[in-house]
């Protein structure tokens, strides 16, 4: 292991835990602007964090260890997670035990464990949320692992690094596959983190809500973790975004060590502009009714599996 | 895809959208939304032509585009949507199979359609042989579009999006057919939208819908209304 390693590493870890809830209040203040609504403050996320670390949990008298357990779990899965993903530079150490396909069964794990502790309770909220949870993952997971061979058949490896790092340095082409994949990407990331047209990231006590029904018992600590979770993947999902239809501006291993640094304003950059889309997205669609989202899914499935017939076919 | 000239990346790239259109008609209940696909698929045919006119230079293909323009992007999206205000039909009954259900099935028709032209593109000496796959999918799925709605108006807009399929096929196989055969097809369609045009008055004068399954049913006694 080479310490140019270590330190992408290191640094992509710094940065993923660091930015993601700066990301999520990037997003709320765009979508504030937006709404003409006046925008809360861009650091509100780590107040609230920083808050909630302050309090005293408050546990349910039936909660089992497994309820306590979760939130480590689904925190240390998303931190593992943005380990895998190449925000930064493509010298990671990390792929080489995990590629995509685990990145993908590493979100899937904290998705599990989310609805178990969800579930542990017993409260009818919970156990809605799980349920849906579930729904909206079964039908995004499919999407989600099409979306990645399609990429990996361009590139032809799995390793997420080396999919960037082929990316970015091949020639520049239209990619009709590449086209339909980013549009299917972009439907999964707004169900699997709870975005407008699936969840409405803003209702706290509502029928039809799903990422907050999970968290409903949560407190303290333990809810401080779970959002922090949840901004980190979000962030997540954009750097998969990032990696797999915008890699330039990524250290890759042609480049020598100080491109690292370079990287850093051109992820901020990519973030800004990610924002400022996925607010716009929020604000000109409505939410659809639970009963539609598998419909919602379906399409984002059906653009990465065009994406790969147009591959195959095509050559693009 | 590096060494790829331009104009076939564009051209792929219109084919990739033609297979994107056909299957957003078929996800689409709104007969005025399916009448502005089919324009917009117009559309992306017109570039197609022109991008294979300019790249062989073949200058009956000019024509073709124009003929493209006229008809397909202009003139018939005209005509199905002054039917559709004076018929007053807005909306399709739900299709006989769910949506996305019919989504997973025209998946399974794409896959057939590549598997069927796989041959047919190795006989062929054109560059945009990789496209007859598409064109014999879009075909396909306006077959299917035309299986699983209700309402004569869709059904229609399926007719003519396989039109716009097989015409596509034609310039990707053979960079287009002889002119006389373009004409005779363009005036074929443009007299039947015309005729079946009267067709949906004279059904809804008889059934007080446009739903063709009234038609599925015989009758013995003349001159009765709608049976429902």
């Amino acid at each position: 292991m080479r310490p140019i390693e270590i330190v992408t590493q290191l640094l992509e870890l710094a940065a993923a835990l660091a930015a993601a809830p700066l990301f999520v209040g990037w997003i709320n203040q765009c979508r504030a602007w937006l709404q003409n609504r006046s925008a809360p403050s861009i650091w509100l996320p780590y107040r609230g964090i920083r808050k909630l670390f302050h309090k005293d949990a408050v546990i349910a008298v039936r909660a089992s260890a497994l309820f306590r357990l979760a939130p480590y779990i689904v925190f240390a899965a998303m931190v593992v997670a943005a380990g895998i993903i190449p925000s930064m530079g493509t010298r990671l150490p990390v792929t080489r035990i995990a590629d995509a396909i685990a990145l993908v069964g590493l979100l899937a794990t904290a998705r599990v464990f989310m609805s178990l502790a969800a579930m542990d309770v017993g409260t009818a909220f919970g156990t809605l949320g799980a349920r849906r949870e579930m729904m909206v993952g079964f039908l995004a997971e499919p999407a989600l692992l099409m979306i990645i061979f399609v990429a990996s058949l361009i590139s032809a490896t799995t390793a997420l690094p080396a999919i960037t790092e082929h990316l970015a340095t091949q020639k520049l082409g239209l990619y009709p596959s590449l086209a339909f994949t980013a549009i299917a990407f972009t439907m999964v990331l707004l169900a699997e983190n709870a975005r407008i047209p699936i969840d409405n990231p803003a209702t706290h006590l509502e029928l039809t809500m799903i990422h907050e029904a999970l968290l409903l018992e949560y407190s303290a600590r333990h809810l401080a973790l779970m959002e922090w979770a949840a901004a980190l993947k979000l962030l997540n999902y954009a750097c998969i975004g990032f990696a797999l239809f915008i890699p330039w501006g990524v250290s890759t291993a042609a480049g020598g060590p100080l491109t690292l640094f370079a990287s850093i304003p051109v992820l901020a950059v990519k973030l800004i502009a990610a924002g400022g889309v996925l607010a716009l997205i929020e604000t000109v669609s409505a939410k659809v009714r639970v009963f539609r989202a598998p419909e919602f899914l379906a399409t984002a499935f059906l653009f990465a599996v065009l994406g790969l017939l147009v591959h195959l076919l095509l050559g693009a | 895809m590096s060494g790829v000239p331009l104009t076939l990346q564009l051209l792929n790239f219109c084919a990739a959208l033609l297979l994107l259109l056909s299957f957003a008609m078929l996800s689409q209940r709104r007969i005025v939304n399916l009448v502005n696909l089919l324009a917009v698929q117009g559309s992306v045919l017109l570039l197609a032509t022109l991008l294979i006119a300019a790249r062989t230079g073949q200058q009956h293909l000019y024509l073709s585009a124009a003929l493209t323009l006229g008809l397909k992007v202009i003139l018939l999206p005209w005509l199905l949507h002054r039917l559709i205000r004076r018929l007053g039909v807005y909306w399709d009954a739900e299709p006989l199979l769910n949506i996305p259900g019919t989504m997973l099935v025209g998946v399974l028709i794409v896959v057939f359609a590549f598997g069927l032209a796989q041959p047919i593109s190795q006989l062929a000496s054109t560059a945009t042989r990789n496209a007859i796959g598409i064109a014999v999918a879009v075909v396909l799925l306006s077959f299917l579009m035309m299986i699983t709605r209700r309402k004569a108006m869709s059904q229609v807009v399926g007719f003519l999006s396989m039109e716009n399929g097989l015409f596509f096929g034609a310039m990707s196989a053979t960079y287009g057919m002889p002119m006389v055969v373009e004409f005779g097809v363009a005036l074929d369609v443009l007299v039947a939208v015309l005729v079946l045009g009267i067709f949906f008055f004279q059904i809804r004068e008889q059934f007080d819908s446009l739903d063709l399954h009234h038609l599925e049913s015989l009758r013995e006694e003349a001159g009765g209304r709608g049976r429902e």
